[in-house]
């Protein structure tokens, strides 16, 4: 999984079935400490997450599927946690 | 998935079984500010309505294939929307 936070979100009419109900969002790669690393990608959210938090994403094909209940929807990353904090001790 | 833009169409004359009539275009990455980020790459269209210019968002990987309506086909990358809009904050 990878750490993230919400900067946006996409919008379109035209879109695969399985994403016509699904918040889609814009999700900018961080460091632990929180420092965007200038990457990006798009997940669809399971959680109700929003703009600038921070979430972790989920960027795995067959755990994204479990996650929508699906064995044929064609998801690969999915928001499946808001992060409070994250504690690095630096080791 | 990621942003791109479609820049261009393939027009292959012998395909694999199962990617007969799927259109082939070919599309540019895109980085958050949607400036071109890499090479071109091809991508079959998932929405089979994409056209040169347009914003699409495509995903890479086996969830490629499962896009479009035969699943079992080997395609690494598909397009699954056309973009509206993009709203970073």
């Amino acid at each position: 999984m990878i750490l993230g936070r919400v900067i946006g979100e996409i919008h379109g009419t035209i879109k695969h079935p399985f994403y016509a109900n699904k918040k889609l969002l814009v999700i900018e790669k961080t460091s632990p400490a929180g420092a965007p690393t200038g990457d990006y990608l798009i997940a669809a959210d399971a959680i109700g997450a929003g703009a600038d938090e921070r979430v972790l994403v989920l960027d795995e094909g067959n755990g994204a599927r479990q996650v929508f209940d699906s064995k044929d929807a064609p998801v690969r990353s999915v928001v499946v946690g808001i992060i409070d904090d994250v504690v690095n001790d630096g080791t | 998935m990621l942003l791109g833009r479609v820049i261009g169409q393939v027009v292959p004359c012998v395909v694999t079984p199962g990617l007969e009539g799927v259109p082939m275009l070919l599309v540019q990455p895109l980085d958050k500010t949607l400036k071109p980020k890499g090479k071109a790459l091809v991508a079959a269209d998932a929405t089979r309505m994409a056209g040169p210019g347009e914003l699409v968002s495509y995903e890479g990987g086996r969830e490629a294939a499962l896009a479009l309506d035969k699943t079992f086909v080997p395609v690494d990358h598909a397009i699954i929307a056309i973009v509206d809009g993009v709203s970073i904050t």
